[in-house]
């Protein structure tokens, strides 16, 4: 079960501003989908390995060379607030 | 310091590396320092929407030489895993690392403090990305805004975090110089603390001495030199106490050290901040490390610091101080001795001459040099045959250690061996008696004055007199042969 | 006009038809049509008709780069098209300009192909409907009160509408198949690996996985050879080398066992799809294959796993979205409000309902108890078909449950999930499945025919789908968008 606090809590880790109402829906459906997603605890998995790759790859590297970069000016072109040379932002106040 | 009664210190390092591979751990962008902010970026290492990250292998090859020249077991195989947070200076808000299942565990670092040598446990290291650089409009407090720099993001970074073994500030110090001499040694980081190629952070706590139960342990950030190292931890483990001694309960957070104002300062993060929600990372596949790859590195391994400097000590009854001068990089530390191969082919404790050349390159090389890493040795225009045919000079008394240093810098500005030099220039020491003698004797005589003040007890007088003599042989006298022939004549008159 | 590509090209060989026509053509169509169909985000006609005229040149100079010459297709707006805005259908990224492309839309330039322009798509591909585009819903040609599917609505609605004569879109979940069975076309989503994931923003990093639509499956095979391949950019792109599909498409299926796997035909399926598609079983058996029966057990697992699996991942995919170096800013007095009223304007509510339930299943305390676990019963779904597929040479069944069914007839998160019940097993096991049309339902709907293969199997896929096209006709009938 889901409460409140956890929701604003899951909120606040992935910085998301909900509104009362929006806190309180979102508390609803996440546990009504929670419910279906616990019938997972049913399924026998004694053993089991979990698959974190679909594909059964390895060592996959590169070498070590220097490739060209894009220019200061591709780079920045998305910015929402470009200053100079830097992405800008606003004011980090440390929690 | 010591521990203050009745408390024991606990002290574990966090340390990170950056690898001196020429592209980034994820993608080709270079990783030199100083360009154009934003200039050394690509979509992967800016974390645009779409892009994949791909493993360099040189990073995970300096992982492997450093673990095993820490002693560490290279895992058969390891995984990349991401780690959330959000911060501006973090692209996709999650930082690729290793979690679960690390390059390496269970290595040993031994540093020597006061007390003797000591092996401190190594838990893991592991590989990840770098993040960018934040420049604040002002200080972090007052700033409207900042400023974010990628060129830093993507960068390899190799971490590794030390058993809670050290007991002491002092030892933290000692562990961090002993870590950064083998990187440096062994090529894979620059060991640039001001420049932020090595970081430190450290995990203190105080317990009841003798007590087994480890206390409430802080994270101390924010550590970019040796001293500030120590300086920290000192002041930290004097707040602890004291805050233990009021029956105050120290609470789990981190810390910033100020260095100006030189206390820690608590950041106020919260426990859920640290929720990293780490999961294997899904664009990578994970790495079997090869056997044969891990022993083809172990083959290559350099003779480490510590080792070296005990065996030079030991054969060649150099001071620890210089041994440790010597190994701030293999570069100088081969250098050396080659050039006192080129000297003394049996490279034994043969008298002098490992002091000298020891001397020479600690108090004249460095001096010239840009730096004492591989590149600046290499292009050393004195290679160390040369330094070793100069210092033979000196020895058998053809020139004079003076005089020797005048030639060094012309070796130096032409690459020209010593002998050619001297030759050319006429600077061969005079040491012949009867024409010192001669010498002297005028001197003497051009300065009755000096000898009376050197009768009435000023020893300076005498000094002025072999300055004269010295300009009179412009610079090539023998001193020491002055020195007793000047002696002899005054203690005559 | 409505040609599938093999015949246009063939009309180009013979110059009966040039690129530029063509293109004109469908871009025509497109300015008097789409508006009410609502395929497209973006049209980039210049570009297209550069690229159409440059394609007339080669072909006039009997040298053309290959069979995808001159081809007008259209690309989901999930994929990363230089200098060309790309959503992902949300306001997130609405301005969003990527300075590089994808590799899948690098090797279709190569190919020669002309890109008309960008679809639309439920919001970071979340949803099978396309009804959470943060911009305007797409509506399926063949009954324009109805969805196309999702997320790649759009791809398909143009394909099946004549509004390209082919197109990409990207799977995770059944997003190009289930579209694919809602319009008539063919829809295939290869193995997880086959095709690179450079440029495909990320739903989830371990399921997704870049296919075409097609008019017909000799076109679907000559799409996807095109794209298919290793890429040095992605890590978990497969080595081994492409086929070439179109070469074994002919080969038929007598003799081919085919798996009806019992888990398949449920209770509530519309009863139209069951017949349609056990109507296509007796003609994949008189074509020579053999049926035989499989259990998938953990198949009723599988929709749970996914929406755990998804989710965590997303959350992590989408947490670059905060408004620091591209795409949506919402202004905030600090930066942590900055970054969380932009999220909570740039993205919908199916969107932040995933990620919230993503960052919960991930966060600590929770992460054995679902992303552990359904990684697991993951695992269980793979080794099911690994030894299903050791007495069988393909698996067929059913695309969907449900034919297209109306705008805002689902609502409700969980029952809209239940669409993709089939098509989600076979992105849990990385193995490649295609969509083709196997008739209508009552209500003149289109109904879809899955085949799912072993993994690097696509050729055999193909050849069955191909064998089942060309004993049928359903492609020949189209929807009336005059």
């Amino acid at each position: 079960m889901i409460e409140r606090k956890d929701v604003e809590h899951v909120a606040r880790l992935t910085r998301l501003a909900l509104t009362e109402a929006e806190l309180e829906r979102m508390r609803e459906q996440l546990n009504s989908i929670l419910a279906h997603l616990d019938t997972l605890r049913a399924v026998d998995t004694e053993g089991v390995p979990p698959t974190s790759h679909a594909v059964d790859v390895v060592n996959v590297m590169r070498e070590d060379e220097v490739e060209p970069c894009l220019s200061q000016d591709a780079m920045l072109a998305n910015a929402p607030d470009r200053s100079g040379e830097f992405f800008r932002v606003p004011r980090i106040i440390e929690e | 310091m010591t521990a203050p009664a009745p408390y024991d210190v606990v002290i574990g390092l966090e340390v990170h590396a950056q690898l001196l591979t020429r592209s980034k751990m994820f993608c080709g962008c270079p990783t030199t320092f100083g360009a154009r902010p934003n200039s050394q970026t690509c979509p992967v290492c800016q974390g645009m929407p779409g892009v994949l990250p791909v493993v360099n292998r040189r990073a995970v090859e300096f992982g492997i030489r450093t673990a095993l020249a820490l002693g560490c077991r290279v895992n058969e195989a390891c995984r990349f895993a991401r780690k959330h947070y959000y911060y501006p200076d973090m692209p996709k808000n999650y930082q690729i690392s290793q979690y679960e299942e690390p390059l390496a565990e269970d290595g040993v670092l031994e540093i020597d403090i006061d007390g003797g040598p000591r092996a401190i446990g190594i838990q893991r290291l592991h590989l990840e990305e770098d993040v960018g650089k934040l420049l604040h409009e002002g200080t972090l407090e007052t700033a409207q805004a900042s400023l974010v720099d990628f060129n830093r993001s993507g960068v390899p970074l190799m971490e590794t975090v030390s058993r809670p073994e050290l007991r002491s500030p002092e030892e933290a110090a000692a562990y961090l110089r002993a870590f950064r001499a083998v990187v440096v040694f062994l090529g894979v980081c620059d060991g640039n603390m001001e420049e932020g190629s090595l970081r430190c952070d450290a995990n203190v706590s105080l317990r009841p001495r003798g007590s087994a139960r480890l206390g409430t342990k802080v994270e101390i950030k924010n550590l970019n030199s040796f001293r500030n190292v120590q300086r920290a931890l000192e002041f930290e483990v004097r707040r602890q106490a004291q805050a233990l001694d009021a029956g105050e309960r120290i609470v789990q957070e981190t810390r910033l050290w100020e260095a100006d104002r030189a206390y820690t300062r608590s950041m106020r993060s919260k426990e859920y901040a640290h929720d990293y929600r780490y999961f294997p990372e899904p664009d990578l596949v994970p790495l079997q490390i090869d056997r044969r790859w891990v022993e083809e590195i172990r083959t290559g391994l350099p003779e480490l610091p510590r080792a070296w400097r005990r065996r030079v000590v030991a054969q060649y009854g150099l001071p620890p101080y210089d041994a440790e001068v010597l190994t701030q990089s293999r570069a100088l530390a081969d250098y050396y001795e080659a050039a006192l191969r080129e000297w003394e082919p049996a490279a034994a404790a043969a008298g002098d001459r490992p002091k000298m050349v020891s001397n020479w390159i600690m108090s004249e090389l460095l001096r010239v040099l840009p730096g004492d890493d591989e590149r600046a040795i290499q292009s050393s225009p004195i290679p160390p045959r040369h330094l070793a045919g100069l210092l033979r000079l000196i020895e058998d008394g053809t020139i004079s250690g003076k005089i020797a240093k005048d030639v060094f810098q012309k070796m130096f500005a032409s690459g020209e061996a010593a002998p050619t030099i001297v030759g050319r220039e006429g600077l061969t020491q005079v040491a012949d008696e009867a024409a010192l003698s001669q010498i002297i004797a005028s001197v003497m005589a051009a300065n009755p004055k000096a000898i009376e003040d050197f009768k009435r007890g000023r020893t300076a007088a005498a000094k002025a007199l072999v300055g004269q003599v010295m300009k009179a042989t412009g610079g090539k006298a023998n001193p020491a042969l002055v020195n007793r022939l000047l002696e002899d004549k005054l203690s005559q008159t | 006009m409505h040609r599938p590509i093999h015949e246009l090209t063939d009309a180009y060989r013979r110059g009966d038809l040039t690129p530029t026509a063509v293109a004109e053509t469908y871009l025509a169509r497109i300015d008097a049509l789409d508006g009410r169909v609502g395929a497209y985000l973006t049209v980039v006609r210049e570009q297209a008709l550069a690229a159409a005229r440059e394609s007339e040149l080669r072909w006039r100079a009997g040298a053309p780069l290959g069979p995808l010459d001159g081809a007008p297709v259209a690309l989901k707006d999930v994929l990363c098209t230089v200098g060309v805005r790309t959503t992902c259908g949300s306001k997130m990224l609405e301005s969003f300009v990527p300075p590089y492309d994808a590799t899948t839309v690098e090797r279709l330039r190569a190919a020669g192909a002309v890109i008309l322009g960008k679809t639309n798509m439920d919001e970071f591909a979340m949803g099978s409907s396309t009804e959470h585009s943060a911009f305007h819903p797409t509506r399926n040609p063949w009954d324009l009160t109805r969805v196309p599917g999702g997320s790649s609505g759009g791809s398909a609605a143009a394909v099946a509408g004549a509004l390209a004569a082919g197109a990409f879109g990207s799977d995770t979940g059944g997003s190009i198949r289930q579209p694919a069975a809602f319009c008539g076309v063919v829809g295939l989503k290869p193995t997880y690996g086959r095709v690179s994931r450079y440029g495909l923003i990320a739903l989830a990093s371990s399921l997704d996985q870049i296919g075409p639509f097609a008019q017909d499956v000799t076109d679907a095979a000559l799409l996807l050879g095109a794209v298919a391949g290793h890429d040095r950019r992605d890590s978990t792109s497969i080595q081994a080398p492409v086929p070439d599909y179109s070469a074994e498409l002919r080969k038929g299926i007598a003799g081919l066992t085919l798996g009806l796997p019992d888990e398949y035909f449920i209770d509530g399926m519309d009863p139209d799809v069951e017949r349609a598609v056990r109507g296509a079983i007796e003609v994949l058996k008189g074509l020579g294959a053999r049926i035989e029966r499989v259990s998938l057990p953990t198949t009723k697992h599988s929709l749970a796993a996914y929406y755990v699996i998804l989710p965590a991942e997303a959350s992590s995919n989408l947490a670059r979205y905060d408004g620091v170096k591209f795409g949506l800013r919402v202004p905030g007095r600090d930066l942590v409000e900055m970054e969380s009223r932009t999220r909570a304007v740039g993205f919908g509510a199916e969107v932040k309902r995933r990620i919230m339930l993503g960052t919960y299943a991930l966060s600590a305390g929770y992460y054995d108890a679902y992303y552990g676990k359904a990684q697991s019963v993951r695992t269980l779904v793979r080794r099911e078909f690994a030894a299903a597929f050791a007495r069988v040479d393909l698996i067929v069944a059913p695309t969907t449950p449900n034919v297209a069914f109306k705008h805002g007839e689902k609502e409700d998160p969980l029952s809209m999930y239940l669409n993709d019940v089939f098509t989600i097993p076979g992105n849990l096991a990385g193995i490649p499945g295609v969509s083709v049309p196997c008739g209508f339902g009552a209500t003149g709907l289109p109904i879809g025919l899955q085949l799912l293969g072993r993994p690097l199997d696509e050729a055999r896929v193909l050849r069955a789908a191909y064998a089942y096209e060309q004993a049928t006709s359903w492609r020949s009938r189209r929807p009336d968008l005059a």
